[in-house]
């Protein structure tokens, strides 16, 4: 009875989502054709090719930025949930002002941050007219930009999990910490912390695989060279018309974010226990 | 016809875990009768076989003459009042009333005297146009029963009927229960694991330990002539002496001389529980006894030098 | 430390949210340059007025609405479907669809598409789109709905089908009517989420499907221009606006 429920669902990914795997497992083991897209000829020449050091400079890149965009959000976030989660009644009214921005729209907030950083952007024009420089900082189009607008859309991602283990804690545990000797900041960095470990992990890995997958941050921020894996596949698809290459690229991504899912919930059942 | 219900050699297995395990009985017309035993005993899963939520793995289910084991819930004429009495929460209490009614596509006029009369039975008429959320955990339950009742099944079902209440509301709703079952004559089953609750409403009483039955009676044949030592010590506590158990409240002690058949022992404790007192006294022969006796018999002290004693018409021989 | 949080949280909120600021006050700003020069509504004239904008945003608009109406449907039954009996493959397949990148679900969709077309004599379009943006959206309507279906009793329906009702009669009469605000919730939640994706669509829109972001991204690439800044207040503010209505519907 229940299957004609779910029929729909699983017909609509079979379709829409594992069809499509499939073809690109099976482009990135075929040759590519002159005007794109591919031929009959079986080949591993894709997966040969990312061990070009061209392209492992870009998948290093990729994971560089990821990692310390990862780092920044979990020591940035830390601290908001932390206020968070001790404001009492208005606990909740924060927590949507940190996720309601969030949702709306992507595209603008990646392009606010153009707007800001932009050689006549606001940041460096507010800079010139108090004469602080007399020539605009570059301060769009590189790794930096990239690695604040990455910062920028992943922050919430952190915070939520935080908020929770954070809400969650006992605080008679603060207050023994206290009576034991603690000062404030003593008694987060040696007991609140260590008990957010699995909050920590959990939030790690709701930013580091979009970090890894990211296509438009770096796109916009990072001035359309291919800066991440991201970038790279869509060029391939695109303008360099390597349809195989960019499946296989695309398959080593997913691979990796795969991988990353189960280890992180291996872990997770085993803090459960 | 006096026999609404017939469970013969039903059992129903969960893979390789035996929940009901060749569990036969009878319920007679009228009844109030009980499915009595710990958590796990299998009470809920028989009711449900009853109500249509389970199908039995073998045996038959027999209601009203009538085997019953494939049909559905809705084919039923049982009725179930849930332990969270599951009323529909965007529903007033009368539109939760009147939801069986619809289904069977009573008449509007039909419908709405049959509600009135209902309510009027379980004494909510004030209450008919609240919801849920506006209902006390006592008038939920009414109003549990008055959906059910209102559809004049042949068995109502009642799983745990008191566990959601205020332990104060138990002993009145008890009575209400009994009283309300009386009314209406139609034949009540009720699942519980609290044998206070077994023996003061019930008629008739099965209890079930790990899916099979223990013993069928009324409640003074299960608390006075128990068939084994588990149904013995389920429904009371029980001093055992060898094979041989005498219930606390049925001894007597006494610091005077002694006839026939008293024990010498010596009191180790003495708990003062209100209206009575518990005095543990080590018997000569070993074993310690538990004796309950009105606070108004006398006052015994660790050390005292007492003599046990009961009626023989008064021990229980399980198993014999 | 107890002073020292509450500034902590005062900058990291302005971090969040200034730029969004930013881009309002200026959409306002009279000058075409960085520079405050006055309040104006003439980007917003401009913007208005633009017919390849409103040319996108209806398609946008045309797809968000289609794609919302099945990926809600599908999703809803699908979560009522979950929650009657776990189904592991299904689960994780959802799961899998949230966590694998856009642009590698992009690249496929288009690949897929491509392949398919040999067959089906179709090309890319506002249908492809739709197709695209429905695959998208039916996890995260099945986590909100599947939330509130675990606060129902699932006594609930059992007490329907004991008082006569069939299983249909259950779930419409007394589960879905307790699910709906969840449903609107997620409806209003995929509506965003499909309103505002380009990665995806930009990969499966065919030439004459441009939706409102694939404009905005090449106004953005193209450099400084005030009207982006005042179709995307807008935008921001449409679509906060209905993620505000979508939470409150949620934890009604």
């Amino acid at each position: 009875m229940r299957r004609w429920f779910l029929a729909p669902t699983a017909s609509m990914l079979a379709v829409l989502f594992f069809a499509p795997m499939l073809i690109i497992v099976a482009y990135s083991l075929l040759a590519r054709g002159v005007y794109g897209g591919v031929t009959d000829d079986w080949t591993l020449e894709s997966y040969r090719r990312l061990l070009d050091p061209l392209y492992g400079a870009i998948l290093l890149r990729t994971l560089t930025l990821s990692t310390v965009a990862t780092v920044l959000c979990l020591v940035l976030g830390f601290p908001l949930a932390l206020f968070i989660s001790r404001s009492g009644s208005r606990k909740n009214v924060y927590l949507q002002l940190v996720m309601i921005p969030f949702w709306t729209s992507f595209l603008v907030r990646t392009y606010a941050w153009m707007f800001l950083l932009r050689d006549t952007g606001l940041i460096n024009s507010a800079l010139l007219a108090l004469g602080v420089i007399s020539e605009p900082l570059p301060l769009l189009y590189n790794n930096g930009a990239v690695l604040v607008g990455l910062v920028y859309s992943f922050l919430p991602f952190v915070v939520l999990p935080l908020f929770a283990t954070l809400e969650r804690l006992d605080k008679s545990l603060l207050e023994a910490a206290a009576d034991l000797g603690a000062r404030p900041w003593e008694a987060v960095l040696r007991v609140v912390v260590p008990l957010c470990a699995p909050a920590f992990r959990a939030g790690a890995v709701l930013t580091f695989i979009p970090c890894l997958g990211a296509y438009l941050t770096p796109d916009l921020l990072g001035g359309g060279k291919t800066v991440m894996a991201g970038n790279l596949i869509q060029n391939q698809f695109t303008t360099a018309r390597d349809w195989p290459f960019g499946s296989a690229v695309s398959l080593v991504l997913m691979a990796v974010v795969m991988v990353l899912l189960i280890v992180s919930m291996r872990s997770q059942r085993e803090d459960l226990l | 016809m006096n026999t609404v219900l017939e469970l013969r050699n039903v059992s129903k297995h969960f893979g390789q875990h035996r929940a009901v395990d060749d569990v036969s009985l009878t319920v007679e017309r009228g009844a109030f009768y009980a499915l009595l035993g710990p958590s796990g005993c299998g009470k809920t899963t028989t009711l449900r076989l009853v109500a249509g939520f389970e199908e039995a793995t073998s045996g038959d289910v027999v209601l009203s003459g009538e085997r019953i084991n494939h049909l559905k819930p809705y084919e039923r004429t049982v009725s179930t009042v849930f332990q969270s009495y599951a009323l529909f929460p965007h529903m007033t209490a009368r539109a939760n009333v009147e939801f069986g009614l619809r289904r069977k596509r009573v008449p509007e006029a039909e419908i709405r005297k049959r509600v009135t009369d209902v309510f009027s039975l379980v004494q909510l008429s004030s209450k008919a146009d609240s919801l849920p959320q506006q209902l006390s955990g006592g008038e939920k339950q009414r109003v549990a029963l008055a959906r059910s009742l209102v559809l004049e099944p042949t068995l109502l079902l009642l799983d745990e009927p008191l566990s959601a209440l205020d332990p104060n509301l138990r002993k009145q709703v008890r009575g209400e229960l009994k009283a309300l079952q009386r009314r209406t004559g139609v034949t009540f089953i009720f699942v519980t694991h609290d044998q206070e609750e077994a023996l003061s409403m019930s008629d008739t009483i099965a209890l079930m330990h790990k899916g099979k039955l223990e013993q069928v009676g009324t409640p003074q044949e299960l608390y006075l002539q128990p068939k084994s030592r588990f149904v013995a010590g389920f429904l009371g506590a029980v001093n055992w002496l060898g094979a041989v158990g005498v219930r606390p409240e049925a001894t007597r002690i006494t610091k005077s001389t002694p006839g026939a058949n008293a024990r010498p022992a010596v009191v180790q404790a003495s708990t003062f529980l209100g209206s009575a007192v518990h005095v543990e006294a080590k018997l000569a022969s070993g074993e310690t006894v538990v004796s309950e006796v009105s606070r108004l018999d006398g006052t015994y002290v660790a050390g005292d030098n007492v003599h046990v004693w009961w009626h023989p018409a008064d021990e229980l021989r399980p198993g014999s | 430390m107890k002073r020292l949080l509450p500034l902590y949280a005062v900058a990291a909120f302005a971090f969040l949210h200034l730029p969004l600021l930013v881009l309002a006050v200026f959409s306002v700003n009279s000058s075409r340059f960085t520079v405050w020069q006055g309040f104006s509504l003439r980007w917003y004239e401009a913007a208005l007025a633009d017919a390849q904008l409103a040319q996108a945003a209806w398609n946008s608009l045309l797809i968000a609405l289609a794609a919302t109406v099945i990926s809600t449907a599908i999703g809803t039954i699908c979560a009522y479907g979950l929650w009657k009996g776990r189904s592991p493959v299904v689960s994780g397949s959802l799961y899998t669809t949230l966590v694998t990148p856009e642009i590698v679900m992009g690249v496929a969709l288009l690949a897929f598409f491509q392949w398919a077309f040999r067959f089906l004599h179709v090309q890319l379009g506002m249908h492809t789109v739709v197709l695209a943006h429905v695959m998208f959206s039916v996890a995260y309507v099945v986590i909100v709905v599947m939330a509130r279906l675990r606060t129902v009793d699932p006594a609930l329906e059992e007490a329907a089908l004991d008082l006569g009702g069939t299983e249909w009669d259950a779930f419409r009469l007394v589960t879905l009517p307790q699910l709906w605000p969840a449903v609107a919730s997620a409806g209003l939640l995929a509506f965003t989420i499909s309103f505002d994706d380009y990665v995806i669509t930009s990969m499966v829109a065919g030439v004459d499907s441009e939706t409102l972001p694939m404009v905005i991204y090449a106004m953005a690439r193209r450099g400084a221009n005030p009207v982006v800044n005042a179709i995307s207040t807008m935008i921001v503010v449409g679509l906060g606006v209905l993620i505000v209505v979508s939470e409150r519907l949620r934890t009604s």
